[in-house]
């Protein structure tokens, strides 16, 4: 999808809008109103955005722990995220999800997921049906460098080669799985070299950098779409928060946070791109940061006042309503 | 009008019929084109649906998780594990992820999944391919467990479990693949969730599990000679569980046997066995008995194996010791 002003307008708000409802959600975490883990993807906005502005409606993704970027992404509405969080009946999965399990089956988001490399032959399937239906829907997969260690990195991005099927995957290499530096277990520096096993196309590109990112998950998607097969991206980039709210951070120093801040924060650096090229004047800047704020703010307010899920939501879809049984 | 067919030839017809049916369902598994499957239950279907067939490498993790997103994106995918015991290398994805999605999603997520498990001693092949393990599912909210014990039951119990929109646990007994019986013609299926009373009697209920109830109705025809009128009810399907039909016969003939062929201990006789004594304790006149395996891998010599898988004997024991 070429770039144009307007789009590039909204990847920048989409990215604003990943990383103020996320500082707002930790703020609600220390606040008390939102519990359990929360894995912040600040940092790495300019992968889900730079992939996902790509994508059609009706094209899935599939992503991580660590996904309230691609679903933000992808279109989920933020007040319904934030009432996710806060464990409401209004959220996206009535309260039952939570941070990790962030679905919208109305934007074919198919799920954040909380094991490590779970979606990858998931998303390999949801590509087989649309092989089997005929369409050109396009899946996506979005995982951690630590899945690229798993069995199931092997086994779904082998079907999927096998079987030429229409999808991306994107590895988010943060260069941390949990609290471990990368290169402390792994053998291969980059995961885009694994693409050689499968005979599939592997790249990597610059995951900071929103317009490099959105160019070549863009070639991935249309080869994709048009039946060229599979493509694994991995995208370097960095997350700025600990692997979840709590994390110590012992594994990295603070003078590399600090630098990957100042240097390399994706949304700066596309704000430079923008003012460069003249797409964007300081007054619209001021304008889209205030707009997101608004409507993080509205967020909150909705995640607020919404009610908690009655107990009889308990017992309710463990299976569906009424079994078609004959 | 009826027809006798094979267990296998049973399940074949299912699958065939349905795909017929309905074009969103498609085969996925190991040796599925070119075998047929290990016990012939692909058979024809490459020929027949050459689009809706896949033939995978080994990889479990894979197929599964390709059935659970494939299931997502609205197709039903009949996944076939060659051995069941091989389920354990996609435990992930049938209990984290299909089982799961459903209720994480609140109800967006629909996993219209079939997994074929031919399971239980067959051939001689030992304890890396002969498990059953019917109450590991059971314990997981989200899934069904079917256990169907005749080509009939398996006919109807495929279709229904095909048109289901939650995954099932297909449990196929192989031993009796190729037992015969009579299949209804027709567009024949069978309520997952309903037991079904294959003999009716006054002094004794044996629930039996899979093979166990052909095993239970010849006990039966035995116990006769002792004076004893032996209802017997199949349990068809594990989860859900029809305690209704099973606790309504415990509670008519006041004693009870479960049976399978897994090991007892935490399996699923034992559930079936605490739902009778939390439901008839006062109407039972003696204990609860379960009939199963010892808890032990399964050997691979003859003559081990014997003294292993339950048979009628211990059946008709059983039933005698709480008639005492």
């Amino acid at each position: 999808m070429a770039l144009s002003p307007e789009l590039c307008k909204k990847m920048y708000t989409d990215m604003w809008r990943i990383r103020l409802f996320e500082e707002e959600a930790n703020r609600q975490t220390s606040l008390g109103s939102v519990v359990g883990a929360l894995h912040m993807y600040c940092g790495e906005e300019a992968v889900a955005v730079g992939v996902c502005s790509n994508l059609r409606d009706d094209d899935y993704v599939l992503g991580t722990h660590r996904s309230h970027g691609h679903c933000l992404a992808k279109g989920a509405e933020s007040h319904r995220m934030m009432a996710e969080l806060f464990g409401k009946a209004t959220g996206t999965c009535g309260g039952k999800g939570g941070s990790m399990h962030i679905a919208d089956f109305s934007l074919n988001m198919l799920g954040a997921n909380g094991i490590v490399g779970a979606g990858i032959a998931p998303a390999t399937g949801a590509a087989l049906a649309s092989k089997l239906r005929g369409t050109d829907q396009v899946s996506v997969c979005f995982f951690g460098d630590g899945a690229a260690a798993r069995g199931t990195f092997h086994e779904g991005i082998g079907l999927g080669a096998l079987w030429k099927l229409p999808v991306v995957y994107v590895c988010e290499n943060n260069q941390y799985q949990q609290w471990v530096p990368r290169m402390n277990v792994a053998v291969l520096d980059s995961v885009a070299d694994m693409a050689g096993s499968y005979a599939i196309p592997g790249v990597s590109v610059d995951g900071q950098n929103l317009v490099e990112v959105h160019e070549v998950a863009g070639e991935a998607v249309e080869r994709a779409r048009k039946g060229g097969g599979p493509t694994l991206i991995e995208a370097r980039t960095y997350r700025f928060y600990g692997h979840s709210l709590g994390d110590e951070e012992q594994y990295r120093s603070s003078e590399e946070v600090d630098e990957m801040r100042t240097n390399h924060d994706p949304i700066q650096t596309f704000l430079s791109t923008m003012m460069e090229q003249g797409w964007l004047t300081e007054e619209e800047d001021t304008e889209i940061q205030n707009q997101v704020k608004d409507e993080i703010a509205e967020a909150v307010r909705f995640a607020e006042e919404s009610p908690y899920p009655t107990p009889d939501n308990v017992t309710t879809d463990v299976l569906a309503p009424e079994q078609e049984v004959a | 009008m009826m027809r006798t067919l094979t267990f296998s030839e049973a399940l074949r017809e299912a699958l065939h019929e349905e795909m017929e049916r309905d074009e969103t369902i498609f085969v996925i598994g190991e040796d599925v084109i070119t075998h047929g499957g290990p016990y012939k239950v692909t058979d024809g279907i490459a020929e027949r649906f050459p689009e809706r067939i896949f033939e995978t490498p080994i990889a479990e993790a894979g197929i599964m998780g390709v059935g659970v997103g494939a299931a997502m994106a609205g197709m039903n995918p009949v996944v076939e594990i060659m051995y069941m015991d091989f389920v354990t290398c996609a435990m992930d994805e049938v209990v984290n992820q299909a089982a799961k999605m459903r209720y994480m999603t609140g109800g967006q997520a629909s996993v219209p999944m079939v997994i074929r498990l031919p399971c239980g001693v067959g051939r001689l092949l030992a304890a890396q391919h002969s498990q059953i393990m019917e109450s590991w599912f059971m314990h997981v909210p989200g899934l069904q467990v079917v256990v169907p014990s005749t080509p009939g039951d398996a006919k109807g119990l495929l279709k229904s479990a095909i048109r289901s929109p939650d995954p099932v646990l297909f449990f196929e007994y192989k031993r009796i693949y190729t037992s015969t019986g009579e299949v209804p013609d027709g567009d024949h299926t069978i309520p997952i969730g309903q037991a079904k009373i294959c003999r009716e009697g006054e002094d004794a209920t044996v629930v039996a599990i899979g093979p166990m109830v052909q095993k239970s109705l010849e006990a039966a025809v035995l116990l006769e000679d002792d004076g004893y009128d032996v209802e017997v009810v199949d349990a068809r399907s594990l989860s859900p569980l029809d305690t209704e039909t099973i606790c309504e016969s415990v509670s008519r003939t006041g004693h009870a046997v479960v049976c399978g062929e897994d090991s007892s201990f935490a399996g699923a006789a034992s559930e079936i066995a605490a739902v009778i004594g939390e439901n008839c304790f006062r109407d039972l006149k003696g204990p609860v008995v379960r009939v199963g395996s010892p808890h032990v891998p399964m050997p691979f010599s003859s003559e081990l194996v014997k003294h292993v898988v339950p048979e009628v004997p211990d059946i008709t024991e059983a039933v005698s010791r709480v008639m005492m």
